[in-house]
């Protein structure tokens, strides 16, 4: 099975983020990080690649406007076994829906059988992407997933939902999306992280995967919204309960 | 102006976002019809023709998301709706997702609020943790989709309650609706109302362990309110899914919301930064939890809120 997993270099989300002026695009530094929430998608591929045995493999699948491969190779070092990068100007502050036809194409040029994805990135949060790369692989969408298995053939999930969860099971070709926390992910290893620097990591332009990208939505204005105010902070000395009871009591809910 | 609103149902009710997102539309004018999923008991068709529904395309529950795509690109071909309004949840993203692709139209998500002037349609983002709103136009033709946030608009009956009911055409998607729902699964959380709530109680890491959770139960207990919870503390798996708050979970805009051990990522704070008062308790002061709270209380959890609690009884 060619398990293909979905990673996304965002910038580290610890330091603010800013917009460019006149393009509104986010600002991204030539070195970003792996989102995060795309460790849950990697783990989860690895797992089901080690279960299926030597007929699975793992390829990461990213795209990226240019810079450094920093994020790929922190995923490369949990145990993927190469990459496919979309490196291409053309595709800086690509949207939700060019985003989706790159990586649709670039999955079924690699012949994927799985592609897994997160359910929304940490920097854009669209969270429709998976969904999208689905129908344009005419592929079933499991989607939301706490809980991952292959049964007879199928992909089977539990999927989050309102209420709880569904059951849930589709055939390959198929995508995936897995939320958080639904395995924990493997830190790399000191050889895995040296493994990784010699993994294969081909490079695709958007013209290679045959996607001309186009521009669906154009942002009209950017503003501040006006700041919260702040109220006061005060440092527990033991009181600070009742400074709580106090405020209760002030809006009137004790 | 023709809007189509997407709507799901459950325990005979349609989704709260579709009448939010039908009382905006009614000020556009024009005509609004509701795609259902669901059952389509009595009570939901009802409120969805109180809120401005005209007609409902009813598709059955359980119907996997690309033949519902594919059913309103169909009727979106035969119709020509100018906007088409999802939700956050599941399944409205899911539906969105592939019938923006099948479309080649973007779907604009996250919307606050949406602006109609002349053809052009707007959707108002805000990006950033809230602290910046971006105004983002279709620059292709009908049909716009957009996602809207929870409670961007207040919704209120105002229509005719007898909408025209049509079951929707299902086509065969071959491969694409080859999806299967085998159970479903009900995980019941005690206690009020989190999104109706006027009081919440929400926890975060910095509670140290799932044990802890104990007291926010007992502290919005006391106080009459409802339990939140922070994505990491839902991702540990200390509390279900249904207790998470923020750009993943919930948007709630209690009266008070009181935040313990919650540090404020923005993944959190968009989902909670609307409430009319704020009380923040944590141990670390440069917690941006601190930036929009009406009240910061710097210390620890564990001390805090259980003389809250000893407190609160005190007073009987």
């Amino acid at each position: 099975m060619k398990i293909v997993v979905c990673v996304k270099q965002i910038p580290d989300p610890a330091s603010p983020y800013e917009l460019d002026p006149n393009t509104h695009f986010v600002v991204r530094p030539n070195d970003q990080v792996l989102d995060d929430t795309d460790r849950y998608g990697v783990e989860v591929a690895l797992q089901l690649a080690d279960e299926i045995g030597d007929d699975a493999s793992v390829t990461l699948l990213s795209m990226s406007p240019g810079g450094s491969q920093q994020g790929i190779r922190q995923a490369l070092a949990m145990g993927a076994d190469g990459a496919i990068l979309v490196e291409d100007p053309a595709l800086r502050g690509a949207d939700a829906l060019t985003t989706a036809r790159v990586l649709a194409a670039a999955a079924q040029r690699a012949g994927a059988d799985l592609l897994i994805a997160g359910t929304e990135s940490t920097d854009g949060y669209t969270g429709v992407v998976p969904q999208q790369v689905a129908e344009l692989m005419e592929a079933p969408s499991l989607t939301f997933a706490r809980k991952v298995e292959y049964v007879d053939g199928k992909i089977r999930i539990e999927r989050q939902t309102e209420a709880g969860y569904d059951v849930v099971a589709g055939s390959l070709p198929a995508v995936l999306s897995v939320t958080s926390g639904l395995v924990e992910p493997r830190y790399p290893t000191f050889k895995g992280i040296m493994q990784a620097k010699s993994k294969p990591v081909e490079i695709l332009t958007a013209a290679d995967l045959g996607v001309a990208p186009t521009v669906n939505q154009t942002i009209v204005a950017v503003e501040s919204v006006p700041a919260r105010q702040a109220g006061d902070v005060i440092e527990d000395d033991g009181e600070g309960h009742l400074r709580i009871l106090e405020k209760l009591e002030e809006v009137k809910v004790v | 102006m023709k809007s189509w609103i997407f709507s799901t149902e459950s325990d005979g009710a349609a989704s709260s976002a579709a009448l939010e997102a039908m009382t905006k539309v009614r000020s556009f004018g024009g005509e609004v019809a509701a795609v259902h999923v669901g059952e389509g008991s009595e009570s939901a068709l009802a409120m969805l023709g109180a809120h401005g529904a005209g007609r409902v395309l009813l598709v059955p529950g359980g119907t996997p998301a690309g033949v519902i795509a594919a059913a309103m690109a169909a009727a979106v071909e035969s119709e020509q709706p100018d906007m088409i309004f999802f939700g956050m949840g599941n399944v409205d993203r899911d539906v969105a997702g592939r019938l923006s692709a099948r479309l080649g139209k973007p779907v604009l998500a996250n919307a606050v609020d949406v602006t109609v002037d002349g053809d052009s349609i707007h959707v108002v983002n805000e990006i950033l943790g809230g602290t910046t709103r971006v105004v983002t136009a279709f620059a292709d033709g009908a049909p716009a989709l957009v996602i809207t946030r929870p409670k961007a608009f207040a919704a209120e009956p105002g229509g005719d309650t007898s909408p025209e009911v049509t079951a929707v055409e299902l086509p065969d998607v071959g491969h694409a609706g080859d999806v299967e729902l085998l159970s479903q699964h009900t995980e019941a959380s005690a206690g009020p109302d989190l999104e109706a709530a006027d009081i919440v109680v929400s926890g975060g890491r910095g509670l140290g362990d799932a044990t802890k959770f104990e007291m926010m139960n007992e502290l919005a207990g006391l106080l009459g309110g409802a339990v939140g919870a922070t994505r990491a503390v839902v991702d540990a798996g200390w509390v279900p899914y249904s207790y998470q708050v923020g750009q993943t979970g919930k948007t709630v805009k209690p009266n008070v919301y009181i935040a313990c051990g919650i540090s404020g990522a923005m993944q959190h704070l968009v989902g909670m930064k609307d409430s009319t008062t704020i009380i923040a308790v944590n141990k670390d002061p440069e917690a941006p939890i601190f930036g929009i709270a009406d009240l910061g209380i710097v210390g620890d959890v564990h001390n805090v809120v259980p003389a809250l609690i000893a407190a609160l009884k005190n007073r009987g």
